[in-house]
Order: C-alpha cells, then structure tokens, then sequence
C-alpha cells in the first residue's frame, strides 16, 4: 500500500490547468500578432516620435525614446520567456546531478550536499545575483539565464534527492543491484523514468523562480544591456517616471504578460506537484 | 539535539563565510575599477580631488592593496567582522555603515508590519476556511489570495500604487512623510508616517496572505476533527470562544516556523518595492548606490542584508522548540 501511495498519477485536465494553459498563451499574444502591425526597427531608440498615445499606426503607442511599445513587447516577452527555460533548465540539470548523488551515494556526498543547499536558501536570491552584476555587467539573455539558475537549484536539489533516497530502497533497485548493474545504469535506466513527473514540476518551479530573479535584476538596471526583456521596459518606465505622465501604456502591458507568465506558471505547477505527489490531493 | 545546533549553527557561519568570500572575489576579478571612476567623475565635474587621493589611500590601506592576497582576504574579513564595510564613494567621507544604519528603522517597519499584517489576516482566512460553520466565501477567498501570491511584490506594488495613488489618489507616491512636513514626535506625523507606509506594506502583505492562509488551512482541517472541539461544543462554549481559543490557538504555533521560510524571496521582494515607493530603507540605498556606481555602499547593503536574513533565520529555528513542547529536536530534520 505504502509503495502505491507514492506512486505518481496521471495528468488530467483540471480547472486549473486549462486556466494555467490559457493563461500563458497570452504571452503568445504580442509574439503572434506583432509581426502583423509593427516591425523589430520600430523598437529602436528614435524608431519614431516619442510619447504617442496609443494609436493605429502605434497600436501601444510609443515611449519616451520613441521605441515602439507593442515592437518592445514582440521582442521583450520571448527574451524573458527564453531566460526563463534557460535559467530553469540550467538549475533542473545542477539540480538533477547533485540530487542524485546526493540521494543515491548517501554518506559525506549527501552531508555536503545537503548544507550547500541550506546555505543557498538562506541567502536572499537577489543578494548575490547584484553583487555579481554590479561588477560584472551582464550583456546578454543567455548570460542572463545562467546567472539566475544560481537562485532556481535548490527546489530541484531537494525533491530529486528525497525521490531517489525513497526509490533507492524500491524492489526494482535491489534487482537491478543484485543483477550487478552498474551505478550509472541504475540510475539512469531504473530510476530516471521514475522522477519524470518531479523534473516536469521541478522544471516549472525553477523557471518562475529564475524569470523572478531575472526581473529582479532588470528593474534594478542591471538587466542585459541592448536587449529588450518585460523587465527592462518596466525600469525604463519607472526611470521616466511614466506613472506620473499618465503613460498607462507604457508600463501596463509588461506587467499584464508578466502577471499572465507568473500565474500561469503557478498553476500549472500546482497541478504538476498533485501529478507527482498523488498524496497532496488527499491530504487536502 | 546538540547535532542539530551544531548543524545549524554552521549552516549560518558557511552563509557567512560564502557570501563574504564571492564579494571579496567579486571586487578582486571585477574588469571596472570604482575608486578610478569616481576620481574621473570627480574632475569632470571640477571638483577638488584632493577628498580623492583620499579615498585612494583609505582604499589602498583598507584592503592593503600592496599585499599578498590572502593577508588583503584575511584583513578584510577582519574590518566586515568589525562591521567596517569601508566608505561610501558618492558621499566621502562618509562610512558605508552609516548609510546602512540610517535606512534600517524604515526598512525593518515595512518588513514587520507586512509580515504581522499578512501572519493575522492570512491565518484568519485560512482558518475560517477550514471552519465547518464559517461562511463559504473564505474558501474562496484563498484562492484569490493564493493568486496574488504568485505575483511578484515588485508588480503587485507597480499595480497598487497606480490604483490607490493615481486612478483614485487616496493616498501619497511615495517617501516617508511629506516634504516640509513637521517631524516632531506628534499625532499628525505617526499619522503621515502610517499613511506613506501603507501601499509598501499592502504591496508585500498582499504577496504574503496567500501563504499563511493555506498553510493554516492545511493545520486547520486537522484540528477540526479533534475530541476536544466537540467537549467544547458539549460544554456549551460559544462559537467564537471555540474558534480562537480551542481551534486556532493549536493550529498557530506551528505557523511560526514558516516565518524563516520564505525570508529570503521577501527581503529580495522588499528591495525592490522599496525602490518601487522611494522609501528611505536600504532597497532606495542600494538603487540609489547602483545608479551613482557607488560599489562600497551596494556591497555593504548587500552583505548587511545576507548576514541579517541568515541571522533571523537561525534565531526563528532555535526559538521556536522552546515555544512548541511538542516539537523534539533532531528527529525531523
């Protein structure tokens, strides 16, 4: 019964799925539609007229720079999007590697392991992301990416771990062990197949976390120089004070994507979590 | 028990050490050299650099720039011991803790008013949700709120200062108290105060609320089954006297802990919404030190933020066994 119980279930269609999903098709909007109106030139510094109020030829109008808002959008929300696997999937791989050694050799490995993790966790993500920054200007997306995988690790560390140390004790393992296979092959053939619904909510989580840090960074200034994310538009709007001239369509359609990007994820993690951990659903 | 303290105890004193250790290698491998830009700044603005071959000497004898690097590590980590983070460079000769002690008052109210605000409406909500004969609309309450939670503090203060200080202006931009305000110890100036606080407090309380309120929620539904509600209800006790002092008071101090949780997400968010407001706390201090490159300042605040953080969070871990009798030490984790 016991062994059951942690068995992963299956993933269905659930309100809030099909909420997440939607949800983060909006994001799709500028990408999809905004080649049809505006063109990527149109995003540059003095692309055209500055502060123009929302209008057909400017269907979000323009900023202060006279970059086209809706052409920022179209180019910023994929950058985001792209830091945001990139950092994710960067922090899932360390996560991966160091959750299974630290699961499956057990001993010192795990101790170390396991205090490099605390020690993450108790230093304020953004902390060390600006101190680094500040010194070492960031220059581009995947750079960017990289960076904030350094606050995203940890989750993935720790639930992989904890899956390995209950699967290490499984029949199939001690077959597997008994037949003399080797300790790569075990874990790659016998247990990774295992761990794929915790690496999908695993994956979600750390990408939230690193598009949060990568945010982060960015309205502080210390996003990637001359590339246009969500993030950086929203410090440009805040450094031109675009609150106070009434330019709604300046920092309002970043924050709206933003917002549609964090819920979605969030969402869909719940439901992936559920997925891994059958157990959450009954104990609510 | 004792490996449990000593485990702890040494998380926090590697948290320190690592975040002392990538700043020192941070300024040392950095391709910008501070102490040349601010000089350069300094004659292209006419002024005297006399304060600036100054600050080349402080900064010369302050990391010991003429000696081998592991006596410049060691002499550093000495001064940070010290809690001597060096001078800041935009307001020489000002020191670096100054500019940090002068902001923390603000910052420390904006962080414990949010984090008290959303503890008492978060465990609130959550409570009544998992309370059979509350009304139903708290449990749907909580996934409002848990929405909110997976928007960042940064965006959810973006939203509020827009609805609450431009679309219906109720109440002020930003800052402390008003410019030209009287700052005496007076009714009008808590008054301002509380008022400038309230939209950076909502921003993060908002963020917040969802958090406690399922968790609570989760510690609820286990009380509500206990013989001891239905004793109570037998006695003939009153509906709310069972819901706070039977209920809620058993399913609180668990709750407690998860106070040290989600600190770091928070101070991080705090920064930003500081920034968002212009408070004077040490989120204004750092942006403000970002913009005019002044490195000492952005690494002091930095690093009195993670020491900071990491000691609440092993003070929280070893206060509350003393707390809850029921927690054993050594056993969970």
């Amino acid at each position: 019964m016991a062994m059951e119980s942690i068995m992963p279930g299956r993933l269905r269609w659930s309100p809030a799925l099909i909420a997440g999903l939607l949800l983060l098709a909006v994001p799709l909007l500028p990408i999809v539609v905004g080649p049809f109106l505006v063109t990527p030139e149109m995003a540059d510094v003095f692309g055209d007229v500055p502060n123009l109020p929302p209008s057909a030829l400017h269907p979000l109008g323009t900023q202060s720079e006279g970059r086209d808002l809706l052409a920022a959008l179209m180019l910023g929300t994929p950058s985001t999007l792209t830091i945001g696997l990139i950092g994710g999937g960067t922090a899932l791989l360390i996560g991966g590697i160091l959750g299974l050694l630290s699961g499956y050799l057990g001993g010192w490995v795990d101790s170390v392991v396991r205090t490099v993790v605390d020690v993450g966790l108790t230093i304020p993500p953004l902390a060390i992301l600006i101190l680094v920054a500040a010194s070492f200007p960031i220059v581009s997306i995947v750079s960017m990416g990289l960076i904030v995988a350094a606050t995203a690790w940890m989750g993935p560390t720790r639930v992989i771990r904890a899956q390995i140390l209950s699967l290490r004790e499984r029949e199939f393992v001690r077959v597997a062990k008994l037949s003399d296979a080797g300790t790569l092959r075990i874990v790659f053939l016998e247990l990774m197949p295992n761990l794929i619904p915790f690496l999908a909510a695993s994956f979600v989580n750390a990408m939230t976390t690193a598009i949060l840090a990568s945010i982060g960074l960015e309205v502080l200034g210390l996003g990637p120089r001359q590339s246009y994310t969500l993030g950086n538009t929203i410090y440009e709007a805040v450094y031109y004070t675009a609150m106070w001239r009434g330019m709604w369509w300046w920092w309002l359609p970043p924050i709206v994507v933003l917002v549609c990007i964090f819920v979605g994820l969030f969402l869909v993690s719940h439901v992936l979590d559920r997925v891994a951990n059958p157990r959450l659903e009954r104990g609510q | 028990m004792h490996r449990y303290l000593v485990r702890r105890i040494g998380v926090f004193l590697l948290t320190i050490f690592a975040a002392v250790t990538i700043n020192f290698i941070v300024i040392h491998a950095t391709p910008l050299d501070p102490v040349a830009a601010v000089l350069g700044r300094m004659a292209s603005r006419g002024m005297s650099v006399e304060g600036g071959a100054q600050i080349v000497r402080t900064y010369t004898e302050a990391f010991g720039l003429d000696q081998p690097l592991y006596v410049q590590y060691l002499r550093y980590m000495g001064n940070l011991l010290r809690g001597d983070f060096g001078y800041s460079l935009a307001y020489f000769p000002e020191k670096v803790s100054s500019v940090v002690l002068r902001a923390i008052p603000w910052t420390l109210g904006l962080l414990t008013s949010a984090i008290l605000l959303a503890f008492i409406v978060g465990n609130l909500i959550g409570a009544l949700a998992a309370w059979p004969k509350a009304p139903r609309v708290f449990r749907s309450l909580i996934y409002v709120f848990m929405g909110f939670s997976a928007i960042p503090f940064y965006l959810l203060a973006l939203l509020l200062l827009y609805t609450f200080a431009f679309m219906w202006p109720l109440l002020p931009t930003g800052g402390m108290f008003s410019v030209g305000s009287a700052r005496g110890f007076d009714l009008a100036t808590v008054i301002e105060v509380v008022t400038h606080a309230t939209l950076p407090v909502a921003s993060l309380a908002l963020g917040l609320i969802g958090f406690w309120a399922l968790s609570m929620r989760g510690a609820m539904t286990t009380v509500v089954g206990e013989d001891y509600l239905s004793y109570a209800r037998v006695k003939g006790l009153r509906e709310r006297t069972i819901f706070f002092r039977y209920g809620m008071r058993n399913a609180l101090l668990p709750q407690v802990t998860a106070l040290a949780i989600d600190m770091g997400q928070l101070v991080s968010g705090q920064v930003l919404v500081e920034t968002i407001f212009n408070y004077p706390g040490l989120g204004t201090v750092l942006y403000n030190a970002l913009r005019t490159a002044d490195y000492f300042v952005v690494q002091g605040v930095v690093l009195f933020i993670i020491i900071s953080v990491a000691l609440t969070m092993l003070i929280i871990d070893l206060i509350y066994p003393l707390l809850d009798p029921r927690v054993r030490l050594g056993e969970a984790s």
